[in-house]
């Protein structure tokens, strides 16, 4: 196996690693419980390996398209397709490996804090087998460039949610959880699957470019869009649609999380792939636009509110996740109400974009981070109570230092990686429409006022007698941990960098259909 | 230098290692000011036990103030707001099918309108 052979197959590797990862970890479980965490580590390390390399490629060298099943894997069109891209298609851009990198991250920090969080639980050879697959779903859904595969990967990812959101049986409310997760997931799915069945009565296609290409925006076509858009938006958690969030995100353990957020970034990614890939100048972008915005500002603002008066440390996080989601929607909506407009694409359409993009990868960092801190906290504690909990910050430091960094980040102060997206999104909204912006900073201030209020419950206060035995955390989970603040840390500091490389590459990329198309039909 | 690069945010810019330095500075300004304050701090002696008014010191949980306390009147003022937001969160799958479903047909009368935005 050579070098050159592992770059021209990075597409494919990328999801036949974990992949094959998840199907072999019940069989080394078997043998040998350290065997197994040692493999499940190393698959989850390789993933991420794979992932940066794939993301070095696509930047330095442009689009990859990988045809499975062809003799000559880049060629979309074989000779023997009668000049139609009929087989499955991986289009893997620059918004697609900047989506990839940032789940490869989580997915690797997520499993190092999991080997110790979920040591004291039972099925552990299923519960690493489903994480790996969410991953393998996940990374589907934002390499692919084939509609239908698509829909197979969102199955795949959100099958594997639900069943982890529902691997803890506490007292059936974990179960029900992850009940609700598999039936909005489903009904979710089955629109996007009616929305595929439309193009490809329309077109005779399911690749992404031959359906942008052939792009009328007929009726059928807005049917589509909507349905794509709804769909995809109330699996991205976003109002008012979230009311699954607090219930799964609360219920599953703490790493899964960490992880289903990460995981509702890749049906947000599948609601810009669509707008911006599949439809782009053909749709009445102002009101789309619009749409995305408003859907945007109710998640900002109902996500903070309800996450105040919250008690249960996790569901407040959950509703924080929901609000973090609106800022994104809003940065991109903005760049999606001005799309045909080149003056205020150039003025702050694009800033806006990037500022949501950043956004994405930030809060998969820093909210990663704090579901790794609340997992920390009951795992020493037992407890999620914000009314039972208290002083922990005399015995446990280190996952104390890890919260405030990412309570300072998700509250957009400086100098951590969320002020950086928030100040992008705020300036350029600004000049779209001043009360956006305001909206954003207001409910940014109610989030850090939220974070006092966990900071102060868990941490603060005298040593407790019910607490007297907590200790901080071992090291797995403090690494796991510890890899998401570094990152919180370097992308607040060096932002400009982390945007000339990941994300106005990825911005570009959403917006250009044409090269998007030509990448794939280019030889056509 | 590279590393100095200002982010720029479509209306000004910002750099975040002058913040960092500058906040490096107060912090050793801050430290120097305390340096120079009266050092009477004795560990284990009455004057680091809480004073309050003479009565004695409660349980250790008692003084606390947990997290259901805090923002008592934030809720309060708002409770207008959340008492038409809250219910809607009733937790019953079957309500959450119905706002999914609701959505989709308000956004597809929407769309399919004309964009009446």
């Amino acid at each position: 196996m050579t070098a050159g052979w592992i770059i021209d197959n990075l597409p494919a590797l990328l999801l036949a690693v974990p992949m094959l990862g998840a199907f072999l970890t019940p069989l080394i479980g078997k043998f040998s419980e350290k065997g197994r965490n040692a493999w499940v580590l190393i698959v989850s390390f390789a993933t991420f390996c794979i992932a940066a390399i794939l993301t070095n490629e696509v930047l330095s060298s442009g689009t990859i398209v990988y045809t499975f099943g062809a003799q000559n894997p880049a060629a979309a069109i074989p000779p023997d397709s009668g000049g139609l891209p009929f087989r499955i298609i991986f289009t893997v851009d620059a918004m697609s490996v900047f989506m990839a990198i940032s789940a490869a991250i989580v997915g690797f920090a997520v499993t190092l804090f999991s080997i110790t969080s979920q040591s004291k639980m039972s099925g552990k050879d299923s519960f690493y087998a489903l994480l790996l697959l969410m991953e393998v779903g996940i990374l589907g859904m934002v390499c692919t460039g084939d509609m239908f595969n698509f829909f197979v990967f969102l199955e795949i990812n959100s099958l594997a949610g639900a069943a982890l959101v529902a691997s803890r049986v506490d007292k059936g409310y974990a179960v029900e959880a992850g009940l609700k997760y598999a039936v909005l997931s489903t009904l979710g799915g089955l629109l996007v699957l009616f929305a595929i069945g439309l193009f490809y009565g329309q077109y005779d296609a399911l690749n992404m470019a031959v359906i942008a290409d052939s792009m009328q925006f007929g009726a059928l076509d807005k049917i589509a869009l909507v349905l794509l858009i709804v769909a995809l938006a109330m699996k991205s958690g976003a109002v008012p649609m979230h009311f699954w969030t607090p219930d799964a995100y609360s219920m599953a353990p703490s790493s899964v999380t960490a992880f289903l957020v990460v995981a509702s970034q890749a049906s947000l990614y599948g609601v810009f792939r669509v707008v911006f890939t599949l439809y782009n100048v053909t749709l009445d972008y102002a009101t789309i636009g619009w749409i995305i915005i408003i859907l945007g500002v109710l998640s900002m603002f109902i996500g903070v509110s309800m996450a105040i008066p919250q008690k249960d440390v996790k569901r407040l996080m959950a509703y924080h996740a929901v609000s973090q989601t609106g800022y994104m929607l809003l940065g991109v909506g903005v760049g999606l109400a001005v799309l045909g407009n080149a003056a205020m694409m150039d003025a702050f359409g694009m800033t806006a974009m990037e500022g949501g993009l950043f956004h994405i990868i930030n809060h998969a960092m820093y909210k990663g981070l704090l579901f790794l801190t609340a997992g920390a906290i009951f795992y020493q504690a037992g407890t999620r109570n914000l009314n039972k909990l208290g002083g922990l910050g005399h015995e446990m430091k280190w996952t104390m230092v890890f919260f405030i960094i990412g309570a300072l980040a998700i509250a957009g102060i400086p100098p951590f990686n969320g002020f950086a997206s928030k100040l992008m999104i705020y300036e350029s909204v600004f000049l779209f429409s001043p009360i956006l912006s305001i909206i954003a900073m207001v409910v940014s201030i109610l989030t850090l006022a939220s974070f006092v209020k966990v900071f102060h419950s868990i941490f603060m206060g005298p040593k407790l007698p019910e607490y007297s035995e907590v200790r901080e955390v071992p090291r797995f989970m403090l690494a796991g941990m510890g890899i998401l603040a570094l990152l919180v840390i370097l992308f607040g500091i060096f932002p400009q960098q982390v945007v000339d490389f990941l994300i106005t590459p990825a911005a570009t990329a959403l917006v250009d259909q044409g090269s998007y198309i030509a990448a794939v039909l280019g030889g056509a | 230098m590279a590393v100095m690069e200002s982010l720029y945010t479509g209306f000004g810019s910002w750099n975040p290692l002058i913040w960092a330095a500058a906040f490096v500075i107060a912090i050793i300004i801050a430290w120097i000011i305390w340096l120079r304050g009266e050092s009477d701090y004795k560990a284990g002696t009455e004057q680091t036990k809480p004073f309050i008014s003479g009565n004695a010191e409660p349980e250790k949980g008692e003084v606390h103030v947990r997290g259901g306390n805090m923002y008592w009147g934030f809720t309060k003022a708002l409770e207008d707001y959340y008492d038409r937001v809250v219910p809607l969160h009733s937790g019953i799958l079957t309500d959450y099918i119905l706002w999914f479903l609701g959505v989709t047909a308000f956004v597809m009368v929407l769309v399919l309108g004309g964009g009446l935005l």
